[in-house]
C-alpha cells in the first residue's frame, strides 16, 4: 500500500461578479489531469475561501476575478489565509488581469497571474510545480 | 513544509486545531504506513459519534438535506463533521468535489467541519478511507458525522456497512413502482426520506416506498450487510437481530430541505433509530458483523498489495498478454501469478527449513 498524494486544489469565486465559466473550465482542467478539485460557487467571501482552504486541506487555493476588483479582494484573502494559520498555501489568480496590475498584485502574495488566453496545460504545470516545491 | 510526527498531529487534532485535524484527515485518506500510524494512536479514541449515511440519486437533494440536517444538529448543542463523496474520473483519477456549494451557509460556524473526498477507485458509493476519516472526526470529538455518498444508482450500497443509520432520499417523479421494489439501495434504508416534497408526485412516491416497506419486511433486515459484497456461505455473519426481537421497520419522512421542511422530524426518527440500536439485544452482533466486513476488506487489500509487490516486474504484464491473446484464460493467469508471487515471497533458505 503505497502512500500516494493527489493534489488538491480550491478553486474559489471571490467577489459579485456571476461569472464562473472559466472557473469551471480551469476546474475540469485539473480535474483531466489527475487533480482533486474542490469548486465551492459564486460569491464567497474571504473568510468562506480559508475555512474551505483549511478544511479541505488544498494545496494551492485558485481565484476566479472578472469583476475588477481584484486589487481590493486579493490583500483580504491573503491576510485571512495568513490569519487563518494558511499562510504556507499558495494564491493563484485568473480572470481579466490588466498588464499593470501584475506586479501589484505580484507584491500582495499572489504566485501566478493567468489570463484569456492562457493554456491549461501551462497551469497545470504551474500548479504541480508549486505543490512539488511545499511537499519537497 | 515538513511532515509533523504523527504523535504531534495526533495530539493537536485532539486538542481542537482545526489544521492539524485537517492534515490528519490528508494522512488518512493517502494511505500506506503513515495512515495506520495515526489511526492506530486515534482508535481508542472513537466509538462515542452516531454516523448518519445520506445515500440516493444525483439531483434527490443530499447535499441540502446534509446542510439542513447540519444546522438542526447545531441548534441541539453537536459538533457535525460532513463527509461529503463524489466520484472520482476513471480515466485520470482527478475530480471534482462540489458538495460544498449547497453547503455555503453553513460557513464560519466553528461546531461544523466540512471535508470533499473523491472516491479513489472505490465503487460503492465511498471512498476505501470514508469510515477510517469519519473515525478521525469521531476520535476529535465530533458526536454526529454525516456522510454524504456519491450520488447513488441502485448498487451502491457501502455506507450500509459504515453509518449506524442510513437514510435514503428519494424525490417525487424518479420510478415507478417496481423501481421501488428492486434489490439494492432501498434494501439499506433505516430511514427513507421523500425530499422536495413540496413538487407534485410526492404522495405517490410515498405510496410507492410504503408498499415496498409493507411488503418487504421483516425479512428485509437480515441480510442488509452482504450487499454489495460477494460473501460466500461461511462468511455470512448471522443475522442482524435476534429471532425473538422485533426488527426495525424504516419510516418514511416527507421533507423539504431548502426550506428545512420536516427536518426535526427527521432528526427525530434518527434519534430513534438510535435508541433502538442501542437497546437492541442484537447490538453486539451488528457491530461484530461491521467488523467482520471491515477487517475481510482490509486483509483483501493488504493481501493484494504484497502479492502484487511480491511478483517478478514482467510478471503481470506478461499474464495480460496470455490472456489477450488467448493463450490462458483469466482464471489460470490468476493461478499462476499466485504461484509465482510464493515463490518470490518465501525463498527457500536452508538454515529455517530445519
Amino acid at each position: 500500500m503505497a502512500a500516494q498524494r493527489t493534489i488538491r486544489v480550491l478553486i474559489a469565486k471571490p467577489g459579485l461578479d456571476g461569472h464562473d465559466r472559466g472557473a469551471k473550465v480551469i476546474a475540469r482542467a485539473l480535474r483531466d489531469a489527475g487533480m482533486e478539485v474542490v469548486y465551492t460557487g459564486l460569491r464567497q467571501t474571504p473568510e468562506m475561501i480559508a475555512e474551505a482552504a483549511l478544511q479541505e486541506d488544498v494545496d494551492v487555493v485558485g481565484l476566479s476575478i472578472l469583476s475588477g476588483a481584484h486589487l481590493a479582494l486579493v490583500p483580504r484573502i491573503r491576510a485571512v489565509l495568513d490569519d487563518t494559520g494558511l499562510a504556507d498555501v499558495p494564491l493563484i489568480i485568473g480572470g481579466i488581469i490588466p498588464e499593470e496590475d501584475r506586479e501589484p498584485l505580484g507584491a500582495m502574495g499572489i504566485k501566478g497571474i493567468f489570463g484569456p488566453g492562457t493554456s491549461t496545460d501551462d497551469i497545470v504545470a504551474f500548479i504541480r510545480n508549486l505543490s512539488g516545491e511545499n511537499h519537497a | 513544509m515538513p511532515e509533523r510526527s504523527a504523535d504531534a498531529l495526533v495530539a493537536d487534532a485532539l486538542s481542537g486545531n482545526r489544521r492539524a485535524l485537517s492534515r490528519l484527515l490528508s494522512r488518512v485518506e493517502d494511505g500506506g504506513q503513515p495512515a495506520c500510524d495515526v489511526l492506530a494512536q486515534l482508535y481508542r479514541h472513537t466509538g462515542s459519534a452516531h454516523w448518519i449515511g445520506i445515500t440516493g440519486a444525483p439531483g434527490t437533494g443530499k447535499s441540502s438535506l446534509v446542510a439542513a440536517l447540519a444546522r438542526a444538529y447545531r441548534a441541539q448543542g453537536e459538533r457535525v463533521a460532513i463527509l461529503a463523496v463524489d466520484p472520482s474520473s476513471p480515466y485520470t483519477g482527478g475530480a471534482i468535489l462540489g458538495d460544498r456549494i449547497r453547503m455555503a451557509d453553513l460557513s464560519g460556524d466553528p461546531g461544523i467541519f466540512i471535508r470533499s473526498m473523491a472516491t479513489r477507485g472505490a465503487l460503492g458509493g465511498l471512498a476505501d478511507t470514508t469510515r477510517d476519516l469519519a473515525r478521525v472526526f469521531d476520535a476529535c470529538g465530533f458526536g454526529i458525522v454525516l456522510i454524504e455518498t456519491v450520488g447513488a444508482g441502485q448498487n451502491e450500497v457501502a455506507v450500509a456497512q459504515v453509518a449506524h443509520t442510513v437514510v435514503v432520499v428519494e424525490a417525487p417523479g424518479l420510478g415507478d413502482d417496481v423501481q421501488a421494489i428492486k434489490a439494492g439501495i432501498l434494501e439499506t434504508a433505516d430511514i427513507l426520506v421523500v425530499n422536495k416534497s413540496d413538487l407534485p408526485g410526492a404522495a405517490n412516491t410515498v405510496r410507492a416506498l410504503r408498499t415496498t416497506i409493507d411488503t418487504g419486511h421483516p425479512a428485509l433486515k437480515t441480510s442488509w450487510r452482504h450487499h454489495g459484497q460477494l460473501l460466500t456461505a461461511e462468511e455470512t455473519p448471522a443475522p442482524a437481530h435476534a429471532p425473538d426481537e422485533p426488527a426495525w421497520v424504516p419510516m418514511i419522512v416527507q421533507t423539504v430541505a431548502t426550506a428545512h421542511e420536516g427536518i426535526d422530524a427527521l432528526t427525530g426518527h434518527i434519534h430513534a433509530h438510535q435508541s433502538f440500536l442501542k437497546n437492541s439485544q442484537s447490538h453486539g452482533t451488528i457491530e461484530r458483523a461491521r467488523i467482520h466486513t471491515e477487517l475481510l476488506d482490509k486483509l483483501r487489500d493488504r493481501l493484494l498489495d504484497r502479492l502484487l509487490n511480491a511478483l517478478p516486474a514482467s510478471a503481470l504484464d506478461d499474464a495480460i498478454d496470455r490472456v489477450a491473446n488467448r493463450e490462458a484464460d483469466p482464471m489460470t493467469a490468476v493461478t499462476t501469478l499466485i504461484e509465482q508471487s510464493s515463490r518470490t515471497a518465501a525463498p527457500p533458505r536452508p538454515e529455517s527449513v530445519l
